[in-house]
């Protein structure tokens, strides 16, 4: 049993879903947390994981064949919950490999790119990046300005992205562009003349992770790196899809352990009258609300899941997902420092870690308010984002 | 080779154990149950001498109540190919010898070439079934041991252990023999998540003492050589002091107070 299970969500687990989850939360109390305060200090990823987590098989864990564990929804979602009770630093460099990398050369790409790339991104050897946003266009990435022009047997890209997860170490990025026949996703390799990336260092949240821009100048590569399925930003947008429901399960994992945090905190504090602060009844009312929120949301992943597993969940479920499990998150980490008082801000919980790095998620993979209007279009039929 | 694994279901080592009201056991609920630590080990060599050696296999032998079934399954996603859960209510309240006994029993028929198992269970500490299974099955034993090398031939194993005063022992025993796994050994791996999915399609059998051919009188609390009169939690450590000053004061507070309120130099 992973803590909070408050109606017994662990029964309607397989043992094997309950196994994959409990592997992970070993790897990261033992492996991870450890260091992970050093990281986030420092503002780097621990590297030596990373042959570990390919070892797991959580690279693509959900993707069938090609090296990749082939595993449910559920176990998939599971594993995303965990790695970021560790931190969303943590989980973000399982999505932008899995999801974002692996799952569009295994959506979009040919057989050749597939059994070129794919093994060894399962295995942890080769690390992919994603670039859709700009620096211009964020939550409207049909907009870009990224342009692949054909010329002979090559493209030449030129633009810029901004935010890339992963985007110095990558060996491989997938990136979006501008062509004559819509947007389409393209296969750009570390080390290509007129590619270059630059990390983006003082940031304040998502400290465990590695942000980069990165700049395409006549950057010439051959046609065969055109990812052939991919169809306009719909395939784009079907990346974030796989990406945006591990996150809704991450969610979870990182409001669990504030909660978690701020509950034990609670009962061994004491200010007034010698009792513990979890005796008053401000204190109460804030963890009853906590672990109500974490249910919900739980219940939310767990319906997900299932429909995820059974082909039936379409776009606008994720969002509703994504979006109520975030605020939920950000919400619970929120309180969580409230109840550390001081020591909420200091790195000896992992509470202020946690609540800095949800402002990234709470933004990336389609801000809070975009997901309003996907929902809102969804209950309407009126878009609104004009 | 063949090789068998003890294992043993344990409290996860950061439980918070409590005491029945009756004294007669520790409170299970609520408790995480894990493979026991040195367990570990012992399924890890077990899979590298696997991987080494073509052909050879792994058994995960276990004797416990049901729950223990999804600890073997953690084992069989380690890389072990079948397990065995020796599961009676007549075990109950079973000591060493009575569990001894019957692993000793179900793994005669296998003819294993190599039994490994952690040198002691973390949950009672007893450190006492490896060497009376070795006692049973009439083999050769090699006990709490940090490195092992079996022979190209299979037919012998070298292993060292630590003792007193930081030098090493080299046994050599023939084999089948029995070895039980100290920390250091080796690195246990996770179970990959692949193996998890693939743990469910493999061989698992349980057997109660009927089909083993023992009767309760033999291995249940009737079997047992030892009662556990009553279990209780150490007294509370009353909490240290620290001395506060300059190191040379500190030191000097130190030694009046070992020597006037320790009385113990
Ligand atoms: C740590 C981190 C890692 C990231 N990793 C990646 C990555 O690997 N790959 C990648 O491609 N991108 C990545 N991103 C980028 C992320 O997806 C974008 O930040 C996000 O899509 C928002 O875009 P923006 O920052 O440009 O904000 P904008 O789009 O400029 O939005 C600013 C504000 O305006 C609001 N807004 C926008 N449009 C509307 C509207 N129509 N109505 C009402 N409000 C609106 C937004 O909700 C937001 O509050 C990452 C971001 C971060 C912070
Ligand atoms: C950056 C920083 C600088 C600071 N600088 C100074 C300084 O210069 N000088 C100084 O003296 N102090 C300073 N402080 C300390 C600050 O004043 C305390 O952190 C604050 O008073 C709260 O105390 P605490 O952190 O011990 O939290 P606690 O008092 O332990 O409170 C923990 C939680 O319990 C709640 N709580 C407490 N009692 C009850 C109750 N009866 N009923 C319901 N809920 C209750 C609180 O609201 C809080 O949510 C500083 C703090 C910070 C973060």
């Amino acid at each position: 049993m992973r803590e909070p299970d408050f109606y017994l969500l662990d029964e309607l687990l397989t043992p094997e879903e309950r196994m994959v989850r409990d592997t992970v939360a070993t790897f990261v109390e033992r492996e991870f947390l450890p260091k992970v305060n050093e990281h986030f200090d420092k503002v780097s990823f621990p590297m030596e994981l990373v042959p570990r987590m390919a070892e797991l098989g959580i690279f693509g864990a959900n993707l069938k064949g090609y090296g990749c564990a082939g595993m449910n929804d559920m176990s998939y979602g599971l594993i995303m919950q965990e790695l970021e009770r560790g931190d969303s630093g943590l989980r973000s460099f399982a999505t932008v490999q899995g999801a974002l990398s692996m799952f569009p050369i295994w959506a979009f790409g040919n057989e050749e790119q597939k059994q070129k790339w794919l093994p060894r991104m399962a295995r942890g050897e080769a690390l992919g990046a994603f670039g859709l946003t700009e620096p211009d266009f964020g939550s409207n990435p049909k907009a870009m300005r990224t342009r692949a022009r054909k010329s002979g047997k090559k493209y030449i890209l030129n633009g810029a992205k901004m935010w890339i997860t992963n985007g110095t170490i990558a060996e491989i990025a997938v990136v979006w562009a501008q062509t004559e026949q819509g947007i389409r996703g393209f296969l750009v390799e570390k080390g290509t003349p007129g590619f270059t990336t630059h990390e983006i260092k003082q940031k304040y949240s998502l400290r465990c992770s590695i942000t980069a821009e990165l700049f395409f100048e006549d950057c010439e590569i051959p046609e065969e790196n055109l990812l052939p399925g991919t169809k306009g930003l719909g395939s784009a947008l079907a990346c974030l899809d796989q990406a945006r429901f591990g996150i809704s399960f991450g969610s979870v994992g990182a409001a669990a352990a504030c909660f978690i945090c701020a509950r034990d905190y609670a009962l061994k504090r004491i200010q007034f009258g010698g009792k513990p602060i979890a005796s008053h009844q401000l204190m109460q009312e804030k963890l009853a609300d906590m672990l109500t929120e974490i249910t919900k949301a739980q219940l939310v992943c767990f319906r997900l899941g299932r429909l995820k597993e059974a082909g039936k969940a379409n776009w606008s479920q994720i969002s509703l997902a994504k979006r109520s499990n975030l605020r939920m998150a950000r919400d619970v980490a929120r309180t969580a420092r409230e109840i550390l008082g001081a020591a909420g801000i200091v790195l000896d919980f992992p509470v202020i870690r946690h609540f800095t790095n949800l402002e990234s998620v709470y933004t990336y993979e389609g801000t809070h308010d975009i997901h309003t209007l996907i929902l809102g279009q969804a209950i309407t039929g009126i878009p609104a984002f004009e | 080779m063949k090789i068998g694994v003890l294992m043993k279901q344990v409290p996860d080592t950061e439980t918070k154990i409590r005491i029945k009201d009756d004294a007669s056991g520790i409170v299970v609920d609520g408790i995480k149950w894990v493979m026991n630590p040195y367990d570990e080990y012992a399924v890890e060599e077990a899979l590298r001498i696997k991987e080494k050696k073509a052909g050879s296999t792994v058994t995960i032998i276990s004797m416990g109540p049901k729950r223990s079934v999804e600890t073997i399954r953690t084992g069989l996603a380690m890389g072990a190919d079948s397990g065995i859960l020796i599961d009676d209510p007549a075990l109950e309240g079973a000591d060493c010898y009575a569990t001894a006994k019957a692993l000793a029993k179900v793994m005669e028929p296998e003819n294993f070439d190599l039994i490994l198992c952690g040198k002691q269970a973390i949950d009672d500490d007893s450190a006492q079934v490896p060497q009376m299974v070795a006692e049973f099955l009439g083999m050769p034993q090699a006990m709490v041991i940090d490195k092992l090398v079996v022979s190209d031939d299979g037919k012998k194993a070298t292993c060292y252990r630590r003792i007193e005063g930081g030098a090493k022992e080299v046994l050599e025993v023939d084999l089948p023999a029995i070895v039980a796994a100290e920390k250091g050994l080796n690195e246990p791996r996770y179970a990959s998540l692949p193996g998890i999915m693939k743990a469910k399609s493999k061989p698992f059998k349980e057997i109660n003492l009927g089909a083993l051919g023992l009767k309760a009188e033999e291995v249940g609390a009737k079997g047992a050589k030892l009662k556990v009169k009553k279990y209780f939690l150490p007294a509370e450590k009353a909490p240290g002091k620290i001395i506060p000053g300059e190191p040379e004061d500190a030191a000097r507070a130190l030694v009046k107070m070992l020597r006037e309120e320790a009385k113990v130099v």
